[in-house]
C-alpha cells in the first residue's frame, strides 16, 4: 500500500472512532433523558415531589416516587468519604512530590496504584466482613451505616485524589520553589504558601473526580450502608443512595411501569449530577495556571 | 520503514477480523437451519442454579440445542419474555403481579417446582417459635425487642429484601398476610447470600431466605409451632412457599417445548431435590 493511501485510511479510521464515540454519548444521553422524564410526563408525578419528598413507596397502586432520601444519602456518603480521604491524599501527595520523591516514587506510588486496582466488590466484601462488625462494637447500632459507607468510599477515592495531586505538584515549575527558598522561606512555608495554592486548581480537579467516583460507586456502598429509605440523620444509621436503589430494584420491575420509570428518573438525576461534575472539572482545568 | 510495516499489519488484522466475523455470521445462520438453535431463559435468580444445572444436563443429551441461562430478576425475566427477547422468562411471582393484564394474558406459566421460605434469626437469639402475629409485629416495627416475644433483652434488627423481590413478595403475602414494613425501619440486603451473612453476623437480626439457602450459620424459627420442612410444606401445614414459574409467550413450541417438557419431567427431579426445592408432583396442596 502506498503511504498516501495509508494516510487516508488512517485518518478515516481515526475520524470514524471519534464520530462513533460522540454518537454513542449522544444516544445514551437522549435515551436516558426520554426514559427519565416519563415519570413526570406520563405518570404525572411532579418534579417537586420527586426531588423533595422522601416517600418512596412503589409497591402500592398509587406509587410515591420521592427520591430525596436517596439524593441526600448519596450526597452525605460522598462528602463523608471526601472528608476522610482528603487529608490523607494531600499529605501523601505533598510527601511524594516535595519531601521524598525517592520513597514516594519507588514505594508509595505503586501502593496507591494498587489501591486503585482493587475491584469495588472486594472493598464491599471487606467492609461487610471487617468494618461493619467493628463499627457495631465501637459505636453501636447495627454497623450497617453511613459511616461504613463513607469509610469504604474514602478508601476507594483516595488513590484518585492522590495521584492527580501528585501530578499537579510535580508539574509546578522549579522556579516557584527556588524563588520561594531564595526569599528565605522554609520548606513548610514554601509548601503551604506557594506550592499548594499554585496547585489548587489541579487538586480541586482531583477532588471533583473523587467525588464523582464516590457518587457513582454502587456495589461496595450498597453492601455496607444497610439500604434503609430514610433521611440521613446519624453516622451510625443506615441510609440508601441513588446507585444502591438502582441496583437493588431494577431487576424486579417491568418496563413501562411507574416503578421502572421512577428508577430511570433516578438514573437521569445521577447522569445530570455527573455532567455537573464534568463541567466543574473543565472549569477548574481552565483555571490552571501551570501545566 | 517500520511505521509502514506496522500500518500494514494493522490493516491486515482489520481485514482478517472482517473476514472472520463474516464467516462466523454465516456459520451461525447455517446452524440455525440445520438443527434447532438457541434458547435463552432469563429472570429469577432464585431459580437460576436449578435452571443452569438442568440446562447443562439437557445440553449433554441434546447436543444440537443450546440453552443459555441468565439472571436479572423475576421482573426482568417477565419483561424480556413478554417482549419476545428471550424464549423463557423465569419468575418466582405470577406474571399478573408484575405486568399489565393484557401482557400477562399472553404469557403461559409452567410450574417447575415449589420453594419454601424460612424465617431465620441470628444464632444467639433464644427464640425458637414465633406466632404469625408476633412476626407481623416484628416486621411492621411494633415489636422491637426480643424480650417482648420471650427472648433476651436485645434489640430486634429486621433485615429485608428489596421491594419488588420475589422472595419478599412471597414472604409478605403468606407470612405477614400482606402487611408491609414501616418505611425506613429495616435494613435491606440485595441477595440471599448477603442476607444470610448479615443475619449470621448481626446480633438480634431476623430475616427470611429460601430453604435451599439455609445452613448452620443461621437459626431457623418455627412459625406457629410448625417447622419449615419439606414434609410440612407438602402437607400444606407450613404456608410460606411459592411456585417457581417458567413463562413462555404463547404455547411453547419446538425446542422450547422440548426443554420445558424436560424441566417438568422426571430427569430433572433429582436436581430439584438436591438443590433444596420441592418437585411439583410431591405437593398434596395447590394454590
Amino acid at each position: 500500500m502506498k503511504p498516501k493511501m495509508m494516510d487516508k485510511l488512517g485518518s478515516f479510521f481515526a475520524f470514524f472512532c471519534a464520530l462513533l464515540s460522540v454518537l454513542i454519548t449522544i444516544f445514551i444521553l437522549v435515551f436516558i433523558f426520554f426514559k427519565g422524564i416519563r415519570t413526570f410526563t406520563v405518570d404525572k408525578i411532579s418534579i417537586f415531589h420527586f426531588l423533595f419528598s422522601a416517600n418512596w413507596n412503589m409497591e402500592n397502586q398509587n406509587g410515591q416516587a420521592g427520591a430525596l432520601a436517596f439524593l441526600l444519602g448519596s450526597i452525605s456518603v460522598s462528602l463523608l468519604a471526601l472528608l476522610l480521604s482528603l487529608p490523607l491524599s494531600l499529605g501523601l501527595s505533598v510527601f511524594t512530590a516535595e519531601i521524598s520523591r525517592k520513597i514516594g516514587e519507588n514505594f508509595l506510588q505503586p501502593v496507591v496504584e494498587m489501591f486503585a486496582g482493587i475491584p469495588s466488590v472486594v472493598y464491599g466484601w471487606m467492609g461487610l466482613s471487617i468494618l461493619v462488625p467493628i463499627i457495631r462494637k465501637s459505636f453501636g447500632g447495627t454497623g450497617f451505616s453511613l459511616l461504613a459507607g463513607g469509610i469504604v468510599l474514602g478508601i476507594m477515592i483516595f488513590p484518585t485524589i492522590t495521584s492527580i495531586s501528585v501530578d499537579t505538584l510535580k508539574a509546578l515549575p522549579r522556579d516557584l520553589r527556588e524563588a520561594s527558598l531564595a526569599l528565605g522561606a522554609t520548606r513548610w512555608q514554601t509548601i503551604k504558601h506557594v506550592l499548594l495554592p499554585a496547585a489548587l486548581p489541579g487538586i480541586l480537579t482531583g477532588v471533583v473526580l473523587g467525588l464523582a467516583r464516590a457518587f457513582g460507586e454502587a456495589l461496595a456502598v450498597q453492601m455496607v450502608i444497610g439500604n434503609s429509605v430514610r433521611i440521613p440523620d446519624s453516622l451510625i444509621n443506615p441510609v440508601h443512595t441513588l446507585t444502591s436503589i438502582l441496583t437493588m430494584e431494577m431487576g424486579n420491575t417491568t418496563w413501562g411501569t411507574l416503578w421502572n420509570d421512577a428508577l430511570w428518573s433516578i438514573a437521569l438525576l445521577l447522569l445530570m449530577i455527573s455532567l455537573f461534575f464534568i463541567g466543574l472539572i473543565r472549569f477548574f482545568a481552565k483555571r490552571r495556571v501551570f501545566r | 520503514m517500520p511505521k509502514k510495516k506496522i500500518a500494514t499489519i494493522i490493516a491486515l488484522c482489520l481485514v482478517g477480523a472482517l473476514i472472520l466475523s463474516a464467516c462466523s455470521g454465516r456459520e451461525k445462520q447455517g446452524e440455525k437451519q440445520n438443527v434447532s438453535g438457541t434458547i435463552i431463559a432469563a429472570g429469577s435468580t432464585a431459580m437460576q442454579p436449578l435452571v443452569e444445572e438442568a440446562a447443562n444436563q439437557f445440553m449433554a443429551k441434546n447436543p444440537g440445542i443450546q440453552v443459555q441461562v441468565q439472571g436479572g430478576g423475576s421482573g426482568t425475566g417477565l419483561k424480556l419474555v413478554s417482549d419476545g427477547t428471550v424464549q423463557i422468562g423465569n419468575s418466582d411471582v405470577p406474571a399478573e403481579d408484575k405486568l399489565d393484564k393484557e401482557k400477562a394474558k399472553e404469557l403461559i406459566p409452567h410450574k417447575v417446582c415449589v420453594v419454601g421460605f424460612a424465617v431465620i434469626v441470628n444464632p444467639a437469639v433464644k427464640v425458637d417459635n414465633l406466632t404469625k402475629d408476633q412476626l407481623i409485629g416484628i416486621f411492621t416495627g411494633k415489636i422491637t425487642n426480643w424480650k417482648e416475644v420471650g427472648g433476651d433483652d436485645l434489640k430486634i434488627v429486621v433485615i429485608n429484601r428489596p421491594a419488588g423481590s420475589g422472595t419478599r413478595a412471597t414472604f409478605t403475602k403468606y407470612a405477614l398476610d400482606g402487611r408491609e414494613e414501616t418505611q425506613g425501619m429495616a435494613l435491606t440486603q440485595d441477595s440471599s447470600g448477603t442476607v444470610k451473612k448479615a443475619v449470621a453476623d448481626t446480633p438480634g437480626a431476623i430475616s427470611y431466605i429460601a430453604l435451599s439457602y439455609v445452613d448452620s450459620s443461621v437459626k431457623v424459627v418455627k412459625l406457629d409451632g410448625v417447622e419449615p420442612s419439606k414434609e410440612n410444606i407438602v402437607e400444606g401445614k407450613y404456608p410460606v412457599w411459592s411456585y417457581e414459574y417458567m413463562y413462555t409467550k404463547g404455547e411453547a413450541a419446538g425446542v422450547v417445548k422440548t426443554f420445558i417438557d424436560y424441566m417438568l419431567g422426571d430427569e430433572v427431579k433429582p436436581i430439584i431435590e438436591k438443590l433444596g426445592y420441592i418437585p411439583i408432583g410431591d405437593m398434596k396442596v395447590t394454590r
